[in-house]
């Protein structure tokens, strides 16, 4: 267990908290403390905005967790980031209450508007905030662990693997556009009133929120560093690397894998429950294959299996997002798929590994000029 | 450990067929405890299959293969017979090359499998003596920090035999140890051979003649998927049979 | 369908009148023409009295101003009382000779006056124009007549049916009249036997009007014709409920043939070269496209061509998208060979750009593409409706798969394909040019998703989201056949296809595709190689 704890800590996990703290208290600061007539004033829209640049970084360090320590490229995480957010929003919905179009006391409108006469058995419990939350991370790790155990039990490796989850999002993207599973169909869940009793539009609840989501962040990323410089972690390099050797060693692959799976699609399941009463929906196109697929090149291009990476290459990518398609809304589809390509093609280790590179070669010319060779491995 | 004699691993009348052919036809093989045995046949004759079938890899299609007193390997998998004393190296060396040679060895080590063993392990000073005494015996004591893909081909070669002592295996199924080798250091992969030999036992696969006069052992000659000949190298070398499958073609 | 089906009668009749009747029988010509004069005049009961009249004839030629008098059409002079049909030509009327269809000018619609007619005399037209067809020349017009009669049951018509059923000669129109006759018997007020007989008759007639019909007579019924009305009821809806599932399998064939266009291009791709290439779909819309494009410059500059824009578009799509395909393997997935997971996500990024870059040359809505006259209209085989746009490409989908098991197992380049899959480094050393056999079969691969995009251009929307729907159907398709073989992929779109159109009855479409969806994802973890499987340490390598 000490050396659980202390995988987490170290020079890289120290800079990371100190960041992000100091990012929390400067927005807070801008946002709430100067006055909004002076040009340092940051408006609760930014505010909300960088959180879900946070929610976002969240989801990319859960595909990090299993792409580039376990091997296991998942084109379905946005799956788990949207059942989070839904168990959220429904949370939010449930706290409406009789403030919503209808006014009715319990029923959320679209189902008032369906003419449904009472709560489905799946919306009970979701009017008490400890009950959404626990389910943001039970609904998504037990899909996960549903699925996986299945999937690695039977050996389903690689792009069949890749494909298959992007299928179960594309199935439940099928299934959410449904009206009457209740879930509001292709409208979502929004309108949302209150969280624990905070107005969802003000300032300090947005500044509150930001705030939670850069915690989250935090704990989600000692959480997984902890993992993966345990001997666990090693292991799961090991079936990265060399699944058959792992499995002729004795471990159970399948339970590694099954372990840290089910993990990250909690993990992403957070970040889905923060990122909603920030943006203020969600609905089915969460589910789109479009958007896992996304979030893997965030990774890509933060570098994988660096956990930091991840984070960074998730803001950086989303930051560029809103910029271009601000600007140049045209570009921003060839720019992201260029980036795709750049990204696998000249830059296989992402930012951070060309960085560490760099480092290195520094470092070993002012060594002795060794003729040791940067290795080159995938 | 060495109450040779006893049979350690026994199959019986084992056979496996990919799309009608006939990797093994009704293959029987002894091998007793404590003993080493070289298996050797030319390519095709069913040597990688047979440790796909003893390893778990792959399920025989009739035929029992049954380890120690009467556990019975094909109901098993991978695992769970790695985990019962087979331990396997593969023909291409293969190894953990985003890790050091001293991670490599600390995986193999035998220590608990679970999940929640590796996750909050502890390891001691009795696993840092153990795992330096087996870069001792693989002579990789001065590369302990270096990665795995940093090594040369010999070096991954020790690295997996040593991979294979750390998990202190009963049997060791070894799959052609010296390809690829120069003759120096195919001299010293049957010295190393030898030396664990002495407390597990062990079966090797191997095509390079001269490493096997040098283990100078029992020879098992493998050919379409049956056992041809069994006997000393000597023994077999004169086997008709034998001639006309590795010279006669 | 009906409707077509109506007008193309209506169309006949008129070009049958046009050719026989006209010229042989001018000497007559004037005597109709006062009679249909006469129309005009008096009330309605005086109109009915001469349509009854003009009926009696049994002269066809005065269908076609029956026809207009039903429809309205059928006009009168204010100077001079001529009766004319009419054809609307602006503010103006075109003027129609009733008796000979000769042009008889145009005049304003004030000069004009509509000679009324209400329901009754409605009734009594088709009436008339029922029992006038059923002795007509033409075996089309005695058909559509019986077939009127059997919509009207009118009871009246029973002798009129009894006369032509006596002197018909063609086997096929006797039996419509017979079932006419039939349906008029059940609202007479006929004897029981009769009754029972004709209950008979519409059940071997079948189908849905005909089960109706019955029940329809069993809810007015009593005793044994009712038992027997109801019981012929049952029996044409089991053959129904037959036909239905028939009509599932052909529902189910015509998406499987959708499916395994969409899916054989990446047969070859994934399948044989196991390049995970997500911009396949957007390979499709090229295709797609290029069809667009075709018909574009034909419509404007060669109009004639238009029959055969399909039949251009299918080599120019393969080019389009074979060409690009060439482009994308030597730009980028040759670099990425080995890394599966890799050339999953640069691939993407391919599809991205080039949904972007059509979007941004021909925008991001609907592009129209026509259909030939030779895919469009339907024909019907028992209870079933088969369009001929889903006939051609099924039959286009085998056909294409039967070229490339060609191509594959006679052609010297199919040989040096799979000698380069199944051992690039000896087929090399056996000087096979293996970057260019890769690069040809991704050509080749991505040049048959541009041809699926054209058959696909004639049934869904040709926009840049084309390819993205049917990116995981098309691996759903080929995992689930298995990998590398291509009858897999025809058993397994087919599969797909017919699973997909039996669950709809039971959970609609959309839940439908999931539980298919969920199906495939627990098959794969079952057989995680699909149906079709190769075994053996080839796999594993």
């Amino acid at each position: 267990m000490t050396n659980f704890i202390a995988g987490a800590l170290g020079i890289r996990s120290y800079v990371f908290i100190a960041v992000i703290a100091a990012i929390i208290f400067v927005v807070g600061f801008l946002n709430l403390a100067v006055p909004e007539t002076s040009s340092f004033y940051m408006s609760s829209y930014v505010v909300s905005l960088f959180g879900k640049y946070l929610c976002y970084a969240m989801l990319a360090l859960a595909i990090d967790l299993v792409w580039g320590f376990c091997g296991v490229l998942s084109l379905g995480h946005g799956a788990f980031f949207a059942l989070g957010g839904y168990a959220m929003g429904m949370y939010l919905m449930r706290q409406i209450g009789t403030r919503g179009v209808y006014g009715h006391p319990e029923l959320p409108d679209f189902m008032v508007f369906l003419n449904w006469k009472e709560l489905p058995w799946y919306w009970y419990g979701f009017d008490m905030f400890w009950f959404a939350a626990l389910m943001a991370v039970l609904v998504p790790g037990l899909l996960a662990f549903a699925f996986g155990w299945f999937a690695f039990r039977s050996r389903v490796t690689g792009v069949y693997l890749s494909i298959i989850t992007q299928a179960m999002t594309f199935a439940l993207l099928l299934a959410f556009f449904r009206n009457d599973m209740g879930f509001g169909g292709n409208n979502g869940l929004t309108d949302f009133k209150d969280i624990l009793g905070f107005d969802v539009q003000s300032d300090t609840t947005r500044v509150g929120l930001f705030a939670a989501s850069g915690i989250a962040l935090v704990a989600a990323y000692l959480l997984a560093q902890a993992i993966v410089t345990s001997k666990l972690g090693k292991i799961l390099i090991g079936v990265r690397d060399a699944e058959a050797r792992t499995r002729f060693l004795g471990y159970r692959v399948e339970h590694y894998k099954l372990f840290v799976w089910t993990l990250s699609a909690m993990i992403a399941g957070v970040a889905g429950a923060l990122y909603v009463p920030q943006v203020g929906i969600i609905n089915p196109s969460e589910f789109a294959p479009a958007n896992s697929i996304e979030a893997v090149i965030w990774v890509a291009v933060g570098g994988r299996g660096t956990l930091v990476g991840a984070a960074l290459g998730a803001v950086l990518v989303n930051g560029a997002k809103t910029v271009f398609t601000g600007v140049l809304p045209e570009v921003w589809l060839f720019a992201l798929g260029a980036l795709f390509i750049a990204v696998t093609l000249f830059l296989p280790k992402g930012i951070l590994g060309l960085a560490n590179q760099i480092m290195n070669k520094r470092r070993e010319r002012q060594a002795t000029g060794a003729s040791a060779q940067p290795q080159e491995a995938d | 450990m060495s109450a040779a004699g006893d049979t350690l691993l026994y199959l019986d009348n084992v056979s496996v067929s990919f799309d009608g052919f006939k990797a093994l036809n009704a293959l029987s093989l002894v091998i007793a405890e404590g003993e080493m045995r070289a298996i050797i046949g030319p390519n095709g004759a069913g040597k990688t299959t047979m440790m796909d079938v003893i390893t778990g890899k792959t399920r025989p299609d009739m035929g029992t293969v049954s380890f120690g007193k009467d556990t019975d390997l094909t109901k098993l998998d991978e695992a769970a017979i790695a985990t019962l004393g087979i331990g396997r190296k593969f023909q291409k060396p293969t190894v953990f090359e985003s890790h050091t040679v001293y991670d490599n060895i600390l995986l193999a080590l035998d220590r608990p499998r679970g999940v929640l063993n590796t996750l909050f392990d502890k390891s001691n000073g009795a696993d840092h003596k153990r795992i330096d005494e087996i870069l001792e015996i693989t002579r990789l004591g001065d590369l302990k920090a270096e990665l795995g893909a940093n090594l040369s081909h010999g070096q991954k070669q020790w690295l997996e035999i040593g991979m294979l002592l750390a998990q202190d295996p009963m049997l060791l199924l070894v799959d052609e140890p010296a390809a690829g080798m120069t003759d120096a250091e195919t001299a010293e992969t049957a010295r190393l051979l030898k030396e664990i030999a002495k407390d597990h036992s062990v079966v090797v696969v191997e095509h390079d003649m001269d490493f096997v006069r040098d283990l100078g052992v029992k020879v098992t000659v493998l050919h379409e998927g049956r056992v041809l000949a069994e006997g000393s190298l000597d023994q077999v070398s004169a086997n008709q049979e034998v001639i006309d499958v590795y010279l006669g073609r | 369908m009906n409707t077509t089906f109506k007008s193309h009668a209506s169309l006949l009749l008129f070009l049958f009148s046009l050719f026989l009747f006209v010229p042989a029988a001018p000497a007559h010509a004037d005597e109709l023409t006062d009679q249909i004069n006469k129309l005009a005049e008096g009330g309605f009961n005086d109109r009915q009295k001469m349509i009854e009249a003009l009926a009696a004839t049994g002269d066809s030629r005065v269908v076609p101003a029956l026809e207009a008098l039903g429809d309205g059409m059928l006009y009168q002079q204010k100077l001079g009382g001529k009766v004319f049909i009419v054809e609307r030509a602006g503010s103006d009327f075109k003027l129609i000779d009733p008796v000979t269809l000769e042009d008889a000018g145009k005049m304003p619609k004030s000069a004009l006056e509509k000679i009324k007619v209400n329901n009754r005399l409605r009734r009594t037209v088709r009436d008339a124009l029922g029992g006038l067809q059923l002795n007509s020349k033409n075996a089309a017009d005695r058909l559509a007549a019986a077939g009127a009669v059997f919509q009207s049951r009118d009871p009246e018509a029973i002798p009129l049916l009894d006369a032509a059923i006596a002197k018909e000669t063609k086997a096929d129109v006797k039996k419509v009249m017979l079932e006419a006759r039939a349906a008029a018997v059940l609202s007479s007020d006929l004897d029981e036997n009769a009754k029972l007989e004709a209950i008979k008759v519409i059940e071997e007639r079948s189908g849905r009007d005909s089960r109706s019909l019955l029940l329809n007579f069993a809810n007015t019924a009593e005793g044994k014709l009712k038992t027997a009305a109801d019981e012929s009821a049952g029996i044409i809806e089991r053959s129904l409920a037959a036909w239905a599932g028939v009509q599932n399998v052909w529902y189910g064939l015509s998406l499987g043939s959708v499916l395994l266009l969409a899916a054989i291009g990446l047969a070859i791709t994934f399948g044989v070269m196991g390049v995970i290439n997500m911009a396949h779909g957007e390979m499709v819309m090229l295709g797609a496209y290029t069809t667009f494009v075709v018909q574009d410059v034909i419509r404007t500059s060669y109009p004639q061509l238009f029959e055969v824009s399909l039949l251009i578009s299918i080599p120019l799509a393969f080019l389009v998208a074979g060409a690009v395909g060439v482009a994308i393997e030597r730009g980028i997935i040759r670099w990425l060979y080995g890394r599966p997971l890799e050339t999953l996500l640069a691939t993407w990024g391919i599809s991205l750009a080039l949904q972007q870059t059509v979007r941004s040359i021909f925008g991001p809505t609907n592009q129209e593409v026509g259909t030939p006259d030779f895919m469009s209209g339907a024909f019907e085989i028992g209870q079933m409706t088969i369009t001929y746009n889903r006939l051609y490409i099924l039959v286009f989908a085998l056909v294409v798969l039967a070229a490339l098991m060609l191509v594959m197992k006679r052609t010297p380049y199919g040989l040096q394909m799979r000698a380069v899959t199944q051992n690039r480094s000896m087929a090399g050393a056996m000087g096979i040019r293996t970057d260019w056999v890769d690069a040809l079969t991704f050509g080749l691969g991505s040049g048959i998703a541009g041809i699926a995009g054209v058959a696909l251009s004639q049934i869904d929307n040709v926009s840049p989201n084309l390819g993205q729907s049917y990116i995981i159907d098309s691996f759903m398709v080929v995992v689930f056949g298995g990998v590398g073989n291509l009858w897999g992929t025809l058993v397994g779109a087919m599969t797909l296809g017919v699973a997909n159109k039996f669950l709809e009855p039971y959970a609609g479409a959309v839940l439908g595709k999931i539980v298919v969806l969920v199906f495939i994802i627990l098959f794969i973890q079952k057989k995680p190689r699909g149906m079709f499987a190769l075994k053996g340490r080839a796999v594993e390598a």
